[in-house]
């Protein structure tokens, strides 16, 4: 039987010889993620449960990203008792405030997703890595707790939908506005249960970077999965991420992890998308979307450039490159936060730090921080923020008065300079 | 404990209708600022605010959620469907939930129901939920709806009393 590259990465993770879409299978999972929100409910679910050992440390990850450095003491006590779990069980990969990064920027990174694998983490935008090619996806604490004691996990096989992006990109264009311009397309559960598989010349054109961008927000429309099928893009990229004990590199093998020819898609869209304009999502859906153009006159109280969607270096030298030698307008908070501390070292080096700096704004150590309304840029009352984030719900940066507008790194520069939503060729020409 | 099987094993569920649109978010169900506890009644004591600020003080044991579309879209925080739980809420019925949300309902045993005629139902009807039968009967309007069953690898779950049980169950 034909299957898609969804299909067949759950398959090789269980015993059975076939499945289809709609059916309910176990499947033996490559990893399991859990950050310091998340973590210790299912660590209390692990335990209350009676089990004492997780099935194999090198498998589990932790990261205490979304309220760190600690906000507040109770977010202290939540990293406290993640880090002391991880420390009697001897998970080597528990990372925080020094080595932590975002999880969806570190992972991948690190080199602990790959492609085929399937990953479950206690984090909805675990959908992230399916830009590399594997099957991963976000699930509970009490999953994650599951997945923690016998390294299983319960799925329904999705159907899959395939995207097709046909022509070239626009200058100022990037994986942020193909999967904005999706989600306002499809709408927030356009993708409900299904796997999104990304395809067509434009991405294969589109570097590592941008594709993470693109499957971090499969979730945004209801997807469980976002799969861009590996290439020589996916090579490079493995070859170059930071090595580590369980990274394995087979090259034949993930360039051949392809959805058949005639494997059955619920739906396919295709999109030629040469005269795509820069997208913006508008309050309080990220299906909510207009082209940059249309949206005259928006007031900014505050930018942010950063989080597991656009917190990457490539999204930052766009950013740089828009504000180098000039000035976030007066009165308007820009705040930078790179992914991991990885990329915030890259960006000392590069001279991009000292761009921001320089233009007035905050380049802050790796966190979620405002993403979710934690902490480092909370809005109040009637404030306006343009953020590069993935999420504009009512009150997901702070005050339930407040606004979110969702870009890519380019506009989000460029409205940073101006104080009002602008296309970047309004400042670069 | 959710679900229509068929057994007669739970509880006929009675409650007033609390009525919300189509893709309530899990930020809406829960504030992320609230994500420094995992204690289900300290959530409940939230559960809403940003969008219906006196809900958890008007909400009374045993009532019922009914939405539209998508309910518990966003971020995969089992914190939501605890905090629907600890404020009281008996059941939740929509017309489809997410993804994730729907599979923290089965692992925590929070009662849903897919429910396609959810737009029947108004603000402060009061519903009986038959959940051995799957039957919704909306005794303010004297309506019965019928839902859409579980399948039998999720009855499992359920009938063994949550994720970990079952689990346990195996081992
Ligand atoms: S950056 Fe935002 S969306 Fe990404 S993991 Fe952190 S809180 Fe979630």
């Amino acid at each position: 039987m034909a299957h898609t590259i969804a299909e067949k990465i759950l398959l090789k993770h269980t015993d059975r010889k076939n499945i289809r879409p709609g059916e309910f299978i176990e499947a033996e999972i490559d990893l399991a993620l859990a950050n310091d929100i998340t973590a210790p409910l299912a660590i209390e679910e692990f335990k209350k449960a009676g089990f004492s050992k997780v099935f194999d440390r090198k498998k589990v990850v932790f990261v205490s990203d979304h309220f760190a450095p600690a906000k507040d003491a109770r977010s202290a006590n939540q990293c406290k008792f993640v880090s002391h779990f991880s420390a009697e069980q001897k998970i080597e990969n528990y990372f925080e405030v020094g080595r932590m990064g975002i999880e969806h920027a570190l992972l991948p990174e690190l080199g602990l997703v790959k492609p085929g694998d399937l990953v479950i983490g206690a984090d909805s935008h675990t959908c992230t890595y399916g830009a590399l090619g594997c099957y991963s996806t976000g699930i509970g604490s009490t999953d994650l707790a599951r997945g923690l004691a016998d390294g299983k996990c319960w799925f329904k096989v999705p159907s899959s939908i395939k995207f097709v992006y046909q022509g070239a990109l626009g200058k100022w264009i990037g994986g942020k506005d193909l999967i904005l311009f999706t989600i306002g397309s499809i709408g927030v559960d356009g993708a409900l249960y299904s796997a999104m598989e990304f395809t067509g010349p434009v991405i294969r054109g589109l570097d590592m970077d941008n594709r993470l961008t693109m499957s971090n927000m499969a979730i945004e429309a209801g997807a469980r999965a976002g799969i861009i099928e590996p290439d020589e893009i996916t090579i490079d990229y493995m070859k170059s991420v930071h090595t580590s004990p369980i990274t394995v590199y087979r090259k034949e093998e993930w360039l051949n992890l392809k959805s058949d020819k005639d494997a059955q898609y619920a739906k396919v869209y295709e999109w030629d998308v040469s005269d795509l304009e820069p997208q913006v999502a508008c309050p309080h859906l990220p299906s909510n979307v207009k082209p940059v153009k249309k949206l005259k006159n928006i007031k900014l109280d505050q930018v942010v450039i950063g989080s597991c969607t656009n917190g990457r270096i490539t999204d930052l030298r766009i950013a740089a490159r828009i504000l180098k030698g000039k000035k976030a307008k007066s009165g308007l908070r820009l705040i930078v936060i790179p992914g991991t501390q990885h990329i915030y070292t890259q960006a000392i080096q590069e001279g991009l730090a000292e761009i921001f700096v320089n233009a007035g704004g905050v380049f802050s150590t790796p966190t979620c921080g405002p993403c979710l309304g934690g902490h480092i840029g909370i809005l109040a009352e009637d404030e306006v923020c343009l953020a590069t984030t993935n999420r504009n719900f009512i009150g997901r940066m702070g005050s339930p008065k407040s606004l979110v507008y969702l870009s890519g790194p380019a506009v989000a520069a460029a409205s940073a300079i101006t104080g009002r939503i602008t296309h970047p060729e309004e400042i670069i020409k | 404990m959710p679900c229509p099987y068929g057994k007669g094993r739970f509880m006929i569920l009675k409650g007033a209708v609390h009525k919300f649109d189509d893709d309530i978010n899990t930020d809406d169900i829960i504030s992320a600022k609230y994500l420094v506890s995992t204690d289900a009644a300290e959530l409940g004591r939230h559960c809403m605010e940003s969008i219906r600020s006196d809900f958890a003080a008007k909400v009374k044991a045993g009532d019922i959620i009914v939405a539209g579309k998508n309910f518990g879209c966003g971020s995969s925080r089992e914190h939501a469907p605890l905090a629907v739980k600890g404020c009281g809420v008996a059941a939740v019925v929509a017309k489809s939930f997410a993804a994730i949300f729907f599979r923290n309902a089965i692992n925590i045993g929070l009662p849903f129901l897919e429910c396609a005629e959810f737009d029947k139902i108004a603000e402060n009807d009061v519903l009986e939920i038959d959940l051995n039968k799957g039957i919704i009967k909306n005794i303010t309007k004297k309506q019965t709806y019928k839902t859409q069953p579980f399948p039998a690898f999720l009855q499992e779950i359920v009938k063994a009393g949550g994720l970990m049980k079952y689990i346990k169950a195996r081992v």
